[in-house]
């Protein structure tokens, strides 16, 4: 390898040709402070602009400061990463970025987790000599995400990943000079958009331009109406999430402590969404050696490859961008909303109440869960099945709210019967989990033997797009998974060209899946923070003695007593769904503005 | 056939059609018939002649007699005079200002006298519509030297060995741009066209690409040779449409002569081009911008290295050149490096198009060579200051340039001794300013273009400049104090530290500059809340002299706001808290008894 021998900081160094200063320094033990700049390698994503400026550093020789995240180093090269000069440079460049974003820190939901807020503090600004105009935009509220230009600082991370991994093409940067701001096109509300609510464009987000939105303050009305009865589902991924914003090492399993801090918030019935995950499975395994059955008989009207539908940012993905290959989704609802309507249904006549009295809070690392729940087809009557869904951050921040001392808690267990489950419900968490889960039963009931080894190492990883065949004791079935919208893309484009090989596909919008959730606790471009969360999340799995679904006793209590088969009369109308062609509105929306 | 023996030239350029040079023309082509004259004198309309200070220019061929200002209805005059009776229109003569005489043709124009046009070469004297008077011209001679006598190597070597650097605003070295994108192995390259002048007033890619459009296409061809590309591009301002016309004409009757297209001169050489446009975004003349504006996607600059010769349109290496830098080419093939390196200094070889813009008196498009001191092209080709003022500074390298001042005025015009004066070469603007100019209010008037213009990709930039803006207009104001010019200068230089693109890199030039040369100025408005030059309306107040005012009360009836009083032949008085400083009293007032201070 050929490598280049500089100096950074009066020390000599040597690395290989083509390194960044940024990353020589970083070697070193040096920290050069970055605001824009980002990468998850495992993720390919990286935004680099070289727009922020925080991070520029003096090379010797050189007329002006070099941005170290896009300066490769050279043979020689003398460099200085705290130099006076660069110092003035960065304070005053900070002071700028401050004086156009609103002090509002206090308030602001981001207070802690902020990077602009570390920086402007390790930079030791005391005052904003440069005050102005700052820019005013609406601020634009959409069922998931909230957009508060006002706090943006331009360093369009959520634009890479809105248009380079997850290909979705909502946000772009309009306008120039001082009113340049990352919008949508013709600046229409997000709602109004192309885009799919994954929510990842937040999770990225250094400063809370981009947020969820914030349904605390209906939660703990539920709670405190003497009349309903309220309950929680949690999802998979919150557990290895939430302890982060209490101090625990990324992926530290918290489940129990989570447990106890939701039933100290008052929630009458804590359950699991991994109970539904069992029972999605049950279904979505049934539908798929369904299609399969017919497929390999001949049968050319299924619609093959069949494709996961549990992730709402993808649904809406393919209902905007590919309304055609709708069909080929499963019709089994998402965990969140089978657990809506079992709990309205099935629980609330075991409590001999009517449904309208509970109120179902799911809590999910995700955003799009928000507008999931608010799609009118997922209610009875007007009344939802899922009432409110709050994301990780927001549990977090209840918790903070209700003063429970989160670190000292017990442990506890959900409660029964929607609180059991299984490792196959759990792994739904992480990307393909889903499917593996899916596997382990449906190899079970098509091959009714048992499975020679639990695992699906092939399946797993973070590879953007992995296959695998697993032998059906003879039936070869072939697996696509991809997670991020812009891997997910590539298979569908396949499946739209009728040269997708696989038989069933799993795809989560968010890289990583749930566990890099638009609505987690912020990674902060840290890659191990993801890998520890998939990681706890397939120990969970192995602590488990179940871990296959259809072992579940009270799902299997569940059906024999009230839904009779999978994918039977009443499975179908309380647990499937179907979807809907949203392409014309963004169209139509397109044309509009074309004419005018 | 018809056998002219004489020409009459009108200007064709887009200041001179402004004042009706299309309607000139068509009168003259009407007289020449009315008179017969249709086979023996032909009606040419021309590229820009530069003089446009004098528009609508018409020149007589041969004995180039230059008749200024002319209008619409002296067409018949000019053909019944000049043409039938052999006599000068002398009332449309040029009169020299020092001298007060008429000067009987453009040999003896000062304005022209001291200049040296290379890439000029063919403006104002062919038509530019017509390939056979470029090719008349020893037009696309270059390009058949370059590709049937030479290798790309060579005229790559001649490239260097003249000197020529880019005229866009850089100065980098043409030749060692083209060997650098030459070396890169690519199966696709581009040569691409900077034909997106931005800078206000300036307009000389214009005129070149409105006078004489062949000589771009030649040289476009000539890089694509050397390059080893087999396409290019010009990337043109929608608002040039006269030159985006011309430009496609040239190019159509290029591919119908066989100079674009396969095989050209017979050669295994192909090469076209195609046109894109601009929306008009200053930042696009900077190459990367360009070229994301080019791909379609939003006009931004992106940190260099990568440079467009390793990676540009499209991935593809990309060999971006200006205008200016492209009309120099084929002279320099046919005449050679030694002679075009004879002109110039040290290194800053040829000559410089400047537009000369401002309070002087010959505005126009000039053409001098490097290492003409700006005393030479103010007071000798610009002809000194309108109405006798005082020189006050000269802004160089368009908006983000620096103003220079009378000690610089010696100083020999190059790329270096430019930015060692705290300006730059830029694409050519040049613009003159006289006492009567607040150099604060000036700084304030170019971060207005700066903060307009700026993409809002960095942050220094984009927030940077427009806190610059806000601080000059405290101090322009009457509000400023010293800290603000402490910060004002802190803020500036870190902004031409940290900025992403050229744009930014240079935007506070206008700041730092006469923060530097006129401090004073700073000064007086910071501290004395006074603006010397009684520009900057909030810090000047309006008087009536008592002792010249009559009374006559004309002022007090034309005041928009009514803040003059006063009664019949009493001298009068204006109150300071109504008074918006219109200036149209002291403009109306017969008696000068209106004064600012």
């Amino acid at each position: 390898m050929e490598t280049v021998k500089l100096i950074i900081d009066r020390r000599p160094v040597e690395v290989p040709k083509g390194t960044t200063i940024l990353d020589a320094a970083k070697g070193m033990g040096i920290r050069i402070p970055t605001l824009c700049y980002m990468k998850l390698e495992d993720l390919h994503y990286e935004n680099n602009p070289g727009a922020c400026r925080i991070c520029v550093v003096e090379i010797e020789g050189r007329r002006n400061l070099a941005p170290s995240c896009k300066t490769e180093c050279t043979e020689g090269m003398v460099v200085r990463t705290h130099s006076p000069r660069v110092m003035n440079a960065r304070k005053t460049v900070m002071e700028l970025i401050l004086s156009n974003h609103p002090a509002e820190c206090l308030t602001c939901s981001s207070n802690g987790y902020c990077e602009l807020q570390t920086i402007a503090h390790d930079l030791g600004i005391r005052e904003i000599r440069y005050k102005g105009e700052m820019s005013t935009f609406q601020i634009d509220r959409s069922p998931s995400i909230v957009r508060n230009m006002n706090k943006c600082i331009m360093c369009r991370r959520c634009e890479t990943m809105c248009n380079n991994i997850q290909t979705v093409g909502a946000l772009t940067a309009v306008n120039r000079g001082f009113n340049a701001a990352v919008s949508t096109a013709f600046e229409r509300d997000i709602a109004g958009s192309t885009c799919s609510y994954c929510g990842q464009c937040v999770s990225v987000c250094p400063v809370n331009a981009l947020s969820g939105r914030n349904t605390q303050q209906p939660v703990l009305d539920a709670i405190a109406d003497p009349d309903k009865i309220v309950i929680a589902q949690t999802a998979p991924a919150v557990r290895t999430a939430l302890g982060r914003d209490f101090g625990f090492e990324p992926g530290t399993l918290v489940t129990g402590k989570m447990v106890s801090a939701l039933r100290q918030l008052g929630f009458d019935y804590v359950f699991d969404t991994d109970f539904a995950a069992d029972l999605t499975i049950m279904e979505e395994g049934t539908e798929l050696l369904q299609r399969i059955g017919k497929y390999l008989n001949g049968d050319k009207k299924v619609k093959m490859p069949l494709m996961t539908s549990c992730c709402p940012g993808w649904v809406s993905f393919v209902e905007q961008h590919f309304p055609e290959l709708r069909d080929n989704l499963s019709t089994a609802k998402s965990p969140q909303q089978m657990f809506g309507a079992i709990a309205k249904s099935y629980f609330a006549e075991r409590l001999g109440v009517d449904r309208k009295r509970i109120v179902v809070v799911s809590i999910m690392p995700c955003l799009a869960k928000k507008y999931e729940a608010s799609r009118p087809e997922f209610a009875v009557e007007g009344n939802p099945d899922v009432d409110i869904s709050i994301y990780t951050r927001e549990l977090a921040r209840l918790i903070r709210y209700a003063n429970i001392n989160f670190t000292d808690l017990p442990d506890s267990d959900f409660d029964r019967p929607l609180g059991e489950s299984t490792g196959a419900g759990v792994i739904f968490g992480t990307t393909g989990g889903v499917i593996e889960a899916a596997c382990r039963t449906a190899y079970e009931l098509y091959t009714k033997k048992p499975l020679p080894k639990l695992e699906f190492e092939e399946l797993r990883g973070l590879e953007g797009i992995r296959s695998a065949t697993i032998d059906f004791d003879g039936t070869p079935v072939k697996i696509g998974i991809a997670h991020g919208l812009g891997n997910a893309r590539k298979l569908v484009e396949e499946v739209k060209n009728g040269t997708s090989p696989y038989h069933a596909i799993e795809i989560m919008a968010c890289p990583g899946g749930c566990i890099g959730g638009g609505g987690q606790p912020f990674h902060q471009g840290r890659m191990e923070v993801l890998r520890k969360r998939a990681a706890a999340l397939y120990q969970e799995d192995k602590n488990k003695t179940l871990r296959k679904s259809h072992e579940n006793p009270y799902i299997q209590e569940l059906y024999a007593n009230y839904l009779g088969e999978p994918c039977g009369p009443r499975a179908h109308k309380l647990l499937h769904t179907h979807y809907f062609d949203r392409k014309e509105a963004v169209n139509m929306f397109i044309q509009e503005n074309q004419e005018k | 056939m018809a056998q002219y023996s004489s020409y009459i030239l009108v200007c064709g350029g887009t200041g001179c059609r402004a004042s009706q040079s299309e309607l000139i023309l068509e009168n003259l082509k009407e007289a020449v018939e009315q008179h017969g004259l249709q086979d023996t004198v032909q009606v040419i309309r021309t590229g820009c002649f530069g003089f446009c200070e004098k528009g609508p220019v018409v020149k007589m061929v041969p004995d180039n007699t230059f008749y200024v200002q002319v209008k619409p209805s002296d067409a018949e005059e000019i053909v019944l005079e000049h043409l039938i009776k052999g006599r000068k229109v002398e009332r449309l003569l040029y009169v020299d200002p020092e001298t007060n005489e008429q000067v009987p043709d453009s040999k003896h124009i000062d304005f022209y006298k001291k200049q040296l046009r290379i890439a000029l070469r063919n403006c104002g004297f062919i038509n530019p519509e017509n390939i056979d008077e470029y090719i008349a011209r020893d037009g696309y001679v270059a390009l058949g030297k370059a590709l049937t006598e030479m290798t790309p190597e060579s005229v790559i070597k001649e490239i260097m060995d003249s000197g020529l650097r880019g005229r866009g605003g850089g100065g980098f070295p043409t030749g060692l741009k083209w060997q650098i994108t030459r070396k890169v192995q690519a199966p696709q390259k581009y040569v691409v066209c900077n034909a997106d002048e931005g800078d206000p007033g300036a307009f000389m890619d214009r005129s070149i690409l409105e006078g004489d459009p062949h000589s771009i296409v030649e040289a476009m061809a000539i890089n694509g040779y050397c390059t080893g590309a087999n396409k290019g591009l010009v990337y043109i301002r929608a608002e040039y449409p006269l030159a985006v016309e011309r430009l496609r004409i040239a190019i159509r009757q290029a591919k119908e002569y066989g100079l674009l297209g396969e095989n050209i001169f017979g050669t295994d050489f192909s090469f076209d081009i195609n046109i894109r446009y601009g929306a008009g975004a200053f930042v696009c003349g900077e190459e990367t911008a360009l070229i994301h504006s080019m791909e379609g996607l939003r006009g931004e600059a992106t940190v260099k290295p990568p440079f467009p010769s390793e990676h540009g349109y499209k991935g593809c290496p990309t060999n971006v050149n200006n205008v200016e830098t492209y009309a120099n080419v084929p002279v320099i093939l046919l005449r050679g490096a030694k002679w075009f390196s004879s002109i110039g200094t040290e290194k800053s070889k040829g000559t410089k198009v400047f537009a000369l813009a401002g309070k002087v008196n010959n505005v126009g498009l000039i053409e001098v060579p490097m290492g003409t001191t700006l005393r030479e092209v103010i007071f000798g080709i610009g002809g000194g200051i309108k109405d006798g003022k005082k020189f006050k500074a000269v802004q160089t390298g368009g908006p983000s340039g620096g103003c220079l001042t009378a000690k610089h005025l010696d100083l020999p015009i190059d790329y270096d001794n430019l930015l060692a004066a705290g300006s730059m070469m830029g694409s050519g603007g040049m613009i003159v300013m006289d006492e009567d100019d607040c150099m604060v209010a000036m700084a304030k008037f170019y971060l207005d273009f700066t903060v307009e213009e700026s993409c809002g990709k960095c942050a220094p930039c984009r927030i940077g400049n427009k806190r610059l803006h806000e601080i000059l207009q405290k101090i322009t104001s009457g509000n400023g104090t010293i800290e603000d010019l402490n910060m004002l200068r802190n803020l500036a230089g870190v902004i031409k530290d940290t900025a992403l693109c050229g744009l930014g890199q240079t935007s506070p030039n206008p700041v730092l500059s006469t923060m530097d040369n006129f401090y004073d100025e700073y000064l007086a408005h910071v501290e004395e809340q006074r603006c010397p030059s009684h520009q900057c309306r909030e810090l000047t107040q309006y008087f009536i002299n008592p002792e010249k005012c009559k009374g006559c009360t004309l002022c007090a009836r034309i005041c928009p706001v009514n803040a003059i009083t006063g009664d019949r032949k009493v001298p009068h008085v204006i109150d300071p808290q109504t008074c918006i400083r219109c200036g149209s009293c002291i403009e109306k007032c017969k008696f000068g008894a209106i004064y600012v201070h």
